[in-house]
C-alpha cells in the first residue's frame, strides 16, 4: 500500500509540468495545474510515508523489467524518513513559485521550470525508494539532470550558464564514480540489489574501495568540503525556491546515498568513522568561515549548507564509530543527530532561501550591503527569516539545537569510557562549538544588515512585502522549526525507527535502547517553558510603560544626523573575523590609489575566492588545456568524425575477441 | 525544597551586589571611599522607574532583546548548582543548553545593537561575536575536562555538588589550567578588564557598553541586571570548578558559597585596578591563550 501511494505520487509529480508545456504562454493555467498535481502527489506520498511508518513492513515491489532483476522499489523507515523533506519542500516550493516565478511575468522560463521541478521531485523520490542499483541510478540521473535545467533556468544570463556548466561537470563526475561503485558492487555481491553485503567472503580491499567510491560519489552531491566547489555558484544562480530545494533537499540525497551504502557494508573499520568525522568537522568549520566572508546573500546561505552537511557528517561518523566498536548508544545518538539534522536543515535552510527569494522579490537585489531596514517594509518575511536564522545557529529553543544536542551528547559519551582510539573523536566537540559561535556571527551579520537599521539604497527603501502564496510556505516551515524545537519528543519514535532500519549489522543492536532514555528530550522541552515564563513578567512590565518617546533618531553618542551610510555594513561587521581567518580565506582587496589633498571620489572592494574552484580547479584545468593543446586536432566539432571515433573504438574492442594467442600458437606450430 | 527556594532567591537578588563589591574594590585600590555596596540596586531600580526613548529606526527586536537576554540568563542560572546544593533543574547534557543559552542572548543583544543603525553599536556587536568565536571552544574544552574527571554529563556532577567525592587524585594540574582558562572566559564574556572596560562610555574601543548605548529606562535597567546575573552565573561555575572540595552539610554551605562569590568579585575588582585594558588587536591572543590552557588540560587527560 505505501509503495503504491508513492508510485502514484511519483507519476503525478513527474507529469505535473507536461500540461503547461502545451498551454499558450499567456495562460497561467499550466502553472496552476502543475501546482495542483504536485500538491496532490505530495498528499498521496505523505499518506504513503505515514502508513509506512505505522506499518514498517518494507513492501518490495517487483516490476517485470529485465534490467532490474527482481526487487525494484520498496519503502523502509529510512526511505520514508528521507521522503518527508522531498514531499514537504516540493509541495511548498511549488506553491511559492506561483507568485515568485509567475507565468505572467516569466512566460518563457516558467513552463520549463515547472516541468523540471516535477521531474526533480519524482527523481528524488524514486532514488529514495529504489531497492536496486538500477532504480537508484535512474532516479539519481533524473534528479541530476533536472537540477541542471533548474539551475540554468535563466539561461540568458552568463552567470547562470556558467554555474550550470560547473554543476554539470561535478554531477557527472559523481555519477561516473557511482557507476564504478555499482559495477564493483555487482562484482562483489553478484547482483544489483541493494541488500546488506554478507560479512563473510568479502575481501577487505573491495569493501574499502566501495566505501571510498561511495564517499567521493555521494560526497560530490552532498557538498563535503573539497567537493563542494559547484555548490555556491549553483545555489546563487538558481531561482530562490529552486535553491531552497537544492540546498534543503537535493544535497541530502548525497547524504542518503552515503547513509544507505554504509548500512549495507559489513564490519566497518574505525578508520571510516574517523574519516567521516574529520571531513564533517572540516566542512563545518570551513563552510561557516567562508560564509562569513560573502557579500551575496544566496552565496552565503550556500556556504552554510556546506557547514550543515558537516554537522550531519559528524553524526554519521559517530554512528560509524559506534558500529566499529559495537557501542549501540553511539550509533543511536550519532545517527539520530545525523538524521534529525537532515530534516532540520531541510526546514530552516529552505525557509532562509525562500526568505532570500522574498527579499529579492521585494527589493530586487541580493547584495547584503545594499539592503537594510527591511523589517519595517516586510514584517512577515523579517520575522520568519529570524526564526530560520536562530534555528540554523543551533540556538535553543529551536530545532537546530536539538540535533546538535544529540551529536554533542554522543561525542561526549565517547570520552567517558576508558580511553581508546575512538576517544579522539572528541576533538570534534570544540570544532562544533566554534561552528556554533561563528554561525551566530554570520546570521547576526545577515539579519542585522538586511532587516534592521536604515535602508542603504533606494531599492531597499521601496521594498514591499510578498504575497500570501509566498509567505504561507515560509510560515509552514517556521512553524515546523518551532514544533521540533519546543517538543522534540515528538520526533523521537520516528528517529528510532529510521535508525533501526539503518542498523543491519549486527542485527538491530539498537532495538533495546530508547532515545528518550539516553537524552532528556522532555527536559529540553520544559526548559523552553522556563524560558518563556521568565520573559513574561519583564515583557509585561516594559510594554506597560506609558512614558515612551518614539519620535527621535538614534542617539549615536551625539551625532546630529546619523545617516544610512554611517551604519556598519556586513563587510565591516565580518571584517575582524575575516582577519582572524586571513590565512584560509585570503581575501583580495582592490584599493584605490588616493593622491593629492582633495582626491576625487573612489571606491574599494574586497572579495573572497571560492577555495577549490577559483584557486585549484580553474588554474589546474587551464594548465591542463595548455599542455594538451595538441589533442585539439581530434576535436573538430564534426559529428561524422566523432561517430568514426566511436566506430573505431568499438572495432578495437571487438578485436580483443580475436583469439590472438591461439592464432599465434597455430602460426608458430605450423 | 528549601534548597531550591534559596537557589532561586540568591539567583534573583544577589547578582547586583557583585558589581557593588567590584566597584568598591576598585575604589579602595584607587584610594577612594567609593559608592555604597548597594549602589547597583539603586541604579537598576531608578532605571526601572524611568521613561524610555526609542529611536525611529528600531523595531521590536530592539525592545525584545533585553528581555530575551534576561530570560536566557535566568534559565541558565537554573541549571547551575550553587555551591554544594544541586541545581533545581539537572539532566544529561544540561551544560550544552547552558552554553547555548548564552549564544541565544548574544544573538539578540548584537541584533539589537545593529537595529539602531549606529556605527558605534555595530562595532561593539562585531567585536562581541568575534571574541565569542574564541571563548566558546575554550569553554567546551573546559567542559570536556570536567566531564572526563567527573564521569558525568551534567553540570551538577561536573561541579561535584551534593556531597559527591572529590575529584580523583592527579587531576590537580588539569583543573588548575581549566580554572585559569575559564577565568579568562569569564572576564571576556562579562566584558571586564583586560578585554573590555565597563567604566568608560564614549570610546571606540568598547564592546558591551557600546552595544547598549541606545537602550534607556527599564530596558537599560534589565540589561544592567542581566549582565550582573551573567557574571554571577558564570562565576558560580568557575567557583564550582575552583573549589570542588567543600562538602560540609547543611546551611553552612550557603555562606561559604556566598563568601566565595564575594571573593571572586574582589579578585575581578583587583585585576581591574592593577591592569590596563589590552589593545583590541591583542585581545584574540588572550582568548587563544584561554583555548590553549583548557586544551592543554584536555590533552593531559588523553592517555
Amino acid at each position: 500500500m505505501p509503495v503504491n501511494l508513492n508510485a502514484i505520487a511519483i507519476v503525478l509529480m513527474a507529469t505535473s509540468g507536461i500540461p503547461g508545456l502545451f498551454m499558450p504562454r499567456a495562460s497561467a493555467w499550466g502553472q496552476r495545474i502543475a501546482t495542483c498535481m504536485v500538491c496532490l502527489g505530495v498528499l498521496a506520498g505523505l499518506t504513503g510515508v505515514g502508513i509506512g511508518f505505522i506499518h514498517p513492513d518494507c513492501t518490495i515491489y517487483i516490476l517485470p523489467w529485465q534490467a532490474s532483476r527482481g526487487a525494484l522499489v520498496g519503502i523502509d523507515a529510512l526511505s520514508a524518513f528521507f521522503m518527508v523533506p522531498i514531499l514537504v519542500m516540493g509541495g511548498l516550493g511549488s506553491i511559492y513559485g506561483l507568485s515568485y516565478w509567475p507565468q505572467k511575468r516569466k512566460a518563457r522560463t516558467a513552463p520549463k521550470l515547472q516541468f523540471f521541478w516535477g521531474t526533480l521531485m519524482a527523481g528524488m523520490s524514486l532514488l529514495v525508494i529504489g531497492k536496486n542499483a538500477m532504480a537508484f541510478l535512474l532516479g539519481w540521473e533524473i534528479m541530476a539532470l533536472s537540477a541542471f535545467f533548474l539551475i540554468s533556468t535563466e539561461d540568458d544570463r552568463k552567470e547562470c550558464r556558467e554555474s550550470g556548466l560547473v554543476y554539470m561537470i561535478a554531477t557527472h563526475l559523481g555519477t561516473l564514480t557511482l557507476f564504478g561503485l555499482f559495477v564493483l558492487w555487482r562484482y562483489a555481491t553478484g547482483s544489483f540489489d541493494l541488500v546488506p553485503m554478507p560479512a563473510a567472503g568479502s575481501s577487505v580491499l573491495v569493501v574499502n574501495l566501495l566505501f571510498f567510491l561511495a564517499l567521493v560519489g555521494f560526497g560530490l552531491k552532498a557538498g563535503i568540503m573539497p567537493l563542494h566547489f559547484w555548490l555556491p555558484g549553483a545555489h546563487a544562480a538558481a531561482p530562490s525556491h529552486v535553491s531552497a530545494i537544492l540546498s534543503g533537499v537535493m544535497l541530502k540525497m548525497g547524504i542518503y546515498g552515503l547513509v544507505r551504502m554504509l548500512s549495507l557494508l559489513p564490519d566497518p573499520p574505525a578508520l571510516w568513522g574517523g574519516l567521516i568525522l574529520f571531513l564533517g568537522a572540516t566542512s563545518g568549520l570551513l563552510g561557516v568561515v567562508f560564509a562569513l566572508a560573502q557579500h551575496d546573500l544566496k552565496r552565503l546561505l550556500a556556504y552554510h549548507s556546506v557547514e550543515n552537511i558537516g554537522i550531519i557528517l559528524m553524526g554519521l561518523g559517530l554512528a560509524m564509530l559506534g558500529r566499529s566498536y559495537d557501542r549501540p548508544e553511539w550509533i543511536l545518538l550519532g545517527m539520530a543527530g545525523c538524521l534529525l539534522h537532515v530534516w532540520n536543515h531541510g526546514l530552516f535552510k529552505s525557509l532562509l532561501f525562500l526568505g532570500a527569494g522574498s527579499i529579492m522579490h521585494g527589493a530586487h537585489t541580493r547584495q547584503i550591503d545594499e539592503l537594510g531596514g527591511l523589517a519595517r517594509r516586510m514584517p512577515w518575511t523579517a520575522t520568519l527569516f529570524l526564526v530560520g536564522a536562530v534555528a540554523i545557529c543551533g540556538l535553543p529553543p529551536l530545532n537546530g539545537f536539538i540535533s546538535e544536542f544529540l551529536v554533542y551528547v554522543g561525542l561526549f559519551r565517547t570520552f567517558l569510557q576508558p580511553m581508546h582510539a575512538a576517544s579522539l573523536a572528541i576533538v570534534a566537540v570544540p570544532a562544533l562549538a566554534m561552528i556554533g559561535a561563528l554561525a551566530v556571527a554570520c546570521f547576526v551579520k545577515v539579519y542585522g544588515t538586511v532587516f534592521l537599521g536604515l535602508p542603504r539604497t533606494q531599492a531597499a527603501s521601496r521594498a514591499h512585502e510578498s504575497q500570501a502564496t509566498m509567505v504561507i510556505p515560509m510560515l509552514v516551515l517556521a512553524i515546523s522549526c518551532l514544533t521540533i524545537g519546543f517538543a522534540p519528543g515528538l520526533v523521537a519514535p520516528v528517529l528510532e525507527q529510521a535508525v533501526a532500519a539503518w542498523q543491519f549489522h549486527p542485527a538491530s543492536t539498537v532495538d533495546g535502547l530508547a532515545l528518550t532514555t539516553l537524552v532528556p528530550l522532555g527536559a529540553l522541552g520544559s526548559m523552553v517553558l522556563v524560558l518563556l515564563a521568565a520573559s513574561i513578567l519583564p515583557a509585561l512590565y516594559v510594554w506597560s510603560r506609558r512614558t515612551v518617546r518614539k519620535d527621535v533618531g538614534t542617539w549615536d553618542c551625539g551625532y546630529a544626523r546619523p545617516g544610512p551610510r554611517m551604519q556598519y555594513t556586513s563587510s565591516s561587521f565580518a571584517q575582524s573575523l575575516v582577519c582572524l581567518f586571513k590565512s584560509i580565506l585570503k581575501p583580495r582587496t582592490h584599493e584605490p590609489d588616493i593622491q593629492g589633498y582633495s582626491p576625487p571620489p573612489s571606491a574599494m572592494a574586497s572579495h573572497v575566492d571560492e577555495v577549490v574552484l577559483d584557486r585549484a580547479l580553474i588554474p589546474g584545468f587551464q594548465s591542463f588545456r595548455k599542455r594538451l593543446g595538441w589533442f585539439n586536432r581530434f576535436q573538430q566539432g564534426q559529428i561524422q568524425n566523432y561517430i568514426f571515433y566511436i566506430l573505431a573504438a568499438l572495432l578495437a574492442l571487438l578485436a580483443t575477441l580475436v583469439p590472438f594467442r591461439a592464432l599465434l600458437a597455430s602460426l608458430l606450430v605450423s | 525544597m528549601t534548597d531550591i527556594v534559596v537557589h532561586l532567591a540568591l539567583l534573583l537578588v544577589f547578582p547586583p551586589l557583585l558589581l557593588g563589591v567590584i566597584n568598591k574594590t576598585k575604589a579602595r585600590w584607587a584610594g577612594r571611599v567609593g559608592a555604597p555596596f548597594f549602589q547597583p540596586y539603586y541604579d537598576i531600580l531608578k532605571l526601572l522607574r524611568k521613561g524610555m526613548v526609542l529611536s525611529t529606526t528600531t523595531t521590536w527586536v530592539f525592545r525584545a532583546a533585553p528581555i530575551i537576554t534576561l530570560s536566557s540568563v535566568l534559565a541558565a542560572g537554573v541549571l547551575v548548582p550553587f555551591g554544594n546544593s544541586p541545581a533545581p533543574v539537572a539532566f544529561t547534557g544540561d551544560f550544552l543548553l547552558f552554553a547555548y543559552l548564552f549564544g541565544l542572548a548574544r544573538f539578540f543583544t548584537t541584533s539589537a545593537a545593529l537595529d539602531t543603525g549606529s556605527a558605534f553599536e555595530g562595532m561593539g556587536a562585531a567585536r562581541e561575536v568575534t571574541f565569542a568565536a574564541l571563548t566558546e571552544p575554550a569553554m567546551f574544552f573546559a567542559f570536556l575536562v570536567l566531564a572526563k574527571l567527573s564521569g558525568s554529563l551534567s553540570l551538577g556532577g561536573m561541579l561535584h555538588s551534593g556531597g559527591a567525592s572529590a575529584y580523583p587524585a592527579g587531576s590537580v594540574a588539569p583543573l588548575v589550567l581549566t580554572v585559569l582558562g575559564l577565568f579568562i572566559v569569564l572576564l571576556a564574556e562579562n566584558s571586564r578588564i583586560p578585554v573590555d572596560d565597563p567604566a568608560t562610555h564614549l570610546e571606540l574601543t568598547m564592546i558591551h557598553e557600546v552595544m547598549v548605548l541606545d537602550h534607556s529606562g527599564p530596558l537599560f535597567g534589565i540589561i544592567e541586571y542581566s549582565s550582573a546575573l551573567k557574571l554571577f552565573v558564570m562565576g558560580s561555575v568557575l567557583l564550582g570548578v575552583a573549589t570542588p572540595w567543600f562538602s560540609w552539610n547543611g546551611w553552612l554551605d550557603w555562606p561559604v558559597f556566598i563568601s566565595g562569590m564575594l571573593g571572586l568579585a574582589v579578585v575581578v575588582g583587583t585585576i581591574e585596578s592593577i591592569m590596563a585594558r589590552l589593545r583590541m588587536p591583542r585581545v584574540p591572543s588572550l582568548l587563544i591563550a584561554a583555548i590553549l590552557l583548557c586544551g592543554s588540560a584536555f590533552v593531559m587527560l588523553v592517555r
